[in-house]
């Protein structure tokens, strides 16, 4: 690797040839600004379109400032971050942002947690010199995602997101000069494209322009709602997250004193998706087991390899881009299906509660889960199996909101019996976790013997595709996992190219699984959290005695009493979904477009 | 959408490799054969070019010269040049707009009449000067332009 010396704030230090000026002095302790820069180190995702100018620097012998994002350092080069020159035009270029954001800050949900909003404090700002039109476009709410365009700053990460890293191609930047925004084709409605509402865009915007529809609000309402018993179930990856919007560092795991709040805040009964997720691998292992036994045996028409289906922004990816694949996938529907399903009829039945007077609230880091909870296939007569879905930064708003300490909440348990779980539930939560539940499982069922390990080391990791071989005694499995969409498209093209040698492929859509998700607290682009959450996730599954979801005691008596067999006519009715060909890209109302 | 376009537009885009890479090409000659860029076209370009329609869109909607409104039987340009416009060219986009009823971009519900500015057409000693279809006119004063749209209307 070639050095190369230059001066940053008189200060002489020797950079890698190659390395961008922003690079070089965060990696000497020297602070500069940024606004549409978005990075996530070691997970391939950058998004420098050097337009927003916040991080410009004075380069010797440069007649303008430079965009310290886009430079690349050159040999001898000095470099000033910080003189008036710098400072001014830094501020000139955030008062023209600003001139063009609306101001009710107090009022907006990235309140305390705005990039724009932060620059202006940092800043100082006071008063802004420029008047001049302010953008007017229409809000547009879809089942997970609001877009409040006219805060929009043009930053266009979510179009990175979008694009680059799912490959779903929903939004793009339009128009140009002061009518450019980033909005779907035709500037149609989110919710009439091909968003899988994987919420990528949501966690990485930096300002209000996109965030997750609140439904924070009604459970409030059904919970003070008298005649309503509500449940709420939690998935994995939110107990090591949510500590973070109390100040906790990241990685902290908080699952108790979530129960606790939880309880506090009126849940009739405080349950969690875990369960849910040692049920799926009941049925998805099963259905697993079930191909690879015809496929070995020579059937040519069983679909192998079997995709995992937990993820409901993967799925709605290939019901519009692969929907002549759409027998592939599991037929199991999701933990957090499963779990709705199961509590408004085998628990509503066991407590004595009609199906309409009970509300199943899920805790998700999620957007897209808000999406599948509203899916029609979900209910019955019109009552979904889960009423509503809200995310973590939800719940942590609601947690302040109820004036309780969430630090000083003792920890507490779940209730039994949907609350009880294993180690194998809660790594769902993040990239290789269902498929290291489902091995784990899946080996002692198909040799019939105790599986010599628990830690399926080859099958963890952060990197985009990965594949590892499991021997079950003696028959060797191959598997695949993909996080992002851009790594789930590359594995399906090798499926419908007939190369791939995988018999089973788990896939999630958002970086690292759901730790990661558009639902969980904010990272702004700080990688190290995702990884902190990540060996969260390995900790407290290490932390419970029970690691297999077949040894999940509830979940063997959920089968004794109710649905009798693992793919059983009642758990099929139950517990499996069926997917739908959406393939036409845009489903628009072309008369309605052209006439425009 | 016609069968014919369809074609012809998958047969543009394959003379481009199917490249996204060759976007503006294919959208510049789909609207020249077309006449415009319906939305069902971008649609049909995104699947051919293995982009997405809302970069297909992006692309459409960023330069002036791609439209998505059907031009109409008697496409008029008003030359809005620099010789044209010292001599008056507004007032004559003026007095189009107020007859036809429309903006520049737009095309009378009819279909008959659309309505451009352009810069200089090359007929500076004409000027103002105007083109309906092939036809060229000069020398227009606003009292003009009624005698020329009656030319069109039967």
């Amino acid at each position: 690797m070639e050095l190369i010396n230059v001066t940053i704030d008189n200060k002489k230090i020797e950079v890698p040839k190659g390395t961008t000026i922003l690079n070089a002095a965060r990696n000497n302790n020297i602070s500069i600004p940024t606004l549409c820069y978005f990075e996530l180190k070691d997970m391939n995702i950058t998004n420098k379109p050097g337009s927003c100018r916040i991080c410009v620097v004075e380069v010797a012998g440069r007649r303008n400032l430079a965009p310290a994002c886009i430079t690349e350092c050159l040999p001898d080069m000095v470099i000033n971050t910080n003189n008036i020159r710098v400072l001014n035009a830094r501020r000139t270029v955030l008062e023209l942002l600003l001139s063009d954001h609306p101001t009710d800050c107090l009022v907006c949900p990235k309140s305390g947690k705005c990039e724009l909003q932060d620059l202006a404090i940092r800043f100082g700002i006071r008063e802004v010199s420029f008047t001049g039109d302010k953008s007017t476009h229409k809000k547009d709410e879809s089942p997970a995602i609001i877009r409040d365009m006219d805060k929009c700053v043009m930053c266009r990460r979510c179009e990175m997101m979008c694009n680059t890293f799912q490959t779903v191609g929903a939004l793009s930047a339009i128009n140009r000069g002061f009518e450019a925004v980033v909005a779907p084709a035709f500037e149609e409605d989110l919710s009439r494209t091909a968003c899988t509402f994987c919420g990528q865009c949501v966690a990485v915007c930096p300002v209000g322009a996109l965030s997750e529809v609140d439904h924070s609000s009604k459970v409030i309402r059904a919970i003070n709602d008298p005649r309503k018993t509500v449940v709420v179930q939690t998935a994995p990856a939110v107990r090591v997250a949510i500590g973070e919007e109390f100040g906790l560092k990241p990685g902290s795991i908080a699952t108790g004193r979530m129960a606790a709040a939880l309880r506090r805040l009126g849940f009739d009964y405080v349950f969690d998706t875990d369960w849910a997720a040692d049920l799926t691998i009941m049925e998805e292992g099963t259905e697993l087991l079930g191909r690879l036994t015809k496929y070995l045996a020579g059937d040519k028409d069983v679909k192998i390899p079997l995709l995992t289906s937990c993820c409901p922004a993967w799925v709605k990816f290939f019901e519009h881009h692969f929907p002549d694949m759409k027998d592939i996938p599991s037929t199991a529907k999701s933990p957090q299906q499963m779990f709705g399903a199961i509590a408004k009829s085998y628990f509503a039945e066991k407590i004595g509660v009609k199906r309409e007077d009970m509300i199943v609230v899920s805790v998700m880091p999620c957007l897209a889960k808000k999406y599948e909870c509203a899916r029609d296939e979900f209910k019955e007569n019109g009552n979904p199996d889960v009423d509503f879905s809200i995310t973590t930064r939800e719940l942590a708003a609601l947690i302040k909101q109820a004036n309780l300490d969430f630090n000083s909440l003792p920890e507490e348990d779940f209730d039994s019996p949907l609350g009880e779980s294993t180690g194998a539930g809660v790594i769902f939560g993040t990239t290789g976790g269902v498929i290291e539940a489902a091995v784990r499982t899946a080996y002692e069922i198909y040799t019939k013997t105790d599986c010599p390990q628990i830690d399926f080391q080859e099958l963890r990791g952060l990197e985009g595709i990965r594949s590892a071989t499991i021997d079950f005694n003696g028959l060797p499995i191959n598997i695949g996992i993909a996080h992002g969409l851009s790594n789930a498209r590359q594995l399906l093209e090798e499926i419908r190219d007939g190369k791939s040698t995988f018999h089973a492929i788990e896939i999630m859509a958002c970086p690292g699984g759901c730790i990661d998700g558009g639902g969980q607290p904010l990272h702004h682009g700080n990688s190290d959290i995702i990884k902190a959450r990540w060996e969260a996730i390995y900790q407290a599954d290490k932390n419970l005695p029970i690691r297999k979801s077949h040894e999940n005691r509830s979940v063997q008596k959920l089968y004794e009493e109710f649905l009798i067999t693992p793919c059983g006519e009642k758990a099929h009715h139950l517990l499996h979904t069926h997917y739908f060909d959406r393939h036409t890209q845009f489903e628009v109302n072309l008369d309605k477009i052209n006439s425009k | 959408m016609k069968q014919d376009h369809i074609d012809k537009i998958k047969e543009i885009c394959k003379h481009f490799n199917n490249e996204g890479g060759e976007l503006i090409n294919v959208l510049h000659q789909t609207q020249h054969y077309i006449g415009y860029l319906p939305a069902e076209a971008q649609e049909l370009i995104a699947k051919e070019l293995h982009i997405s329609v809302a970069q297909v869109y992006g692309v459409v909607s960023f330069y002036s010269f791609f439209t998505m409104i059907p031009k109409g039987e008697h496409p008029i340009s008003v030359c809005m040049g620099t010789a044209c416009y010292v001599r008056g060219a507004e007032k004559v986009l003026d007095e189009f707009k107020r007859l036809l009823n429309i903006n520049v971009g737009e095309t009378t519900p009819d279909g008959k009449f659309s309505l451009t500015a352009l810069r200089c057409i090359g007929a500076c000693g004409l000027a103002p000067v105007i083109t309906v279809g092939e036809q060229v006119y000069g020398r227009l004063a606003p009292d003009d332009v009624q005698t020329i749209l009656d030319q069109y209307k039967n």
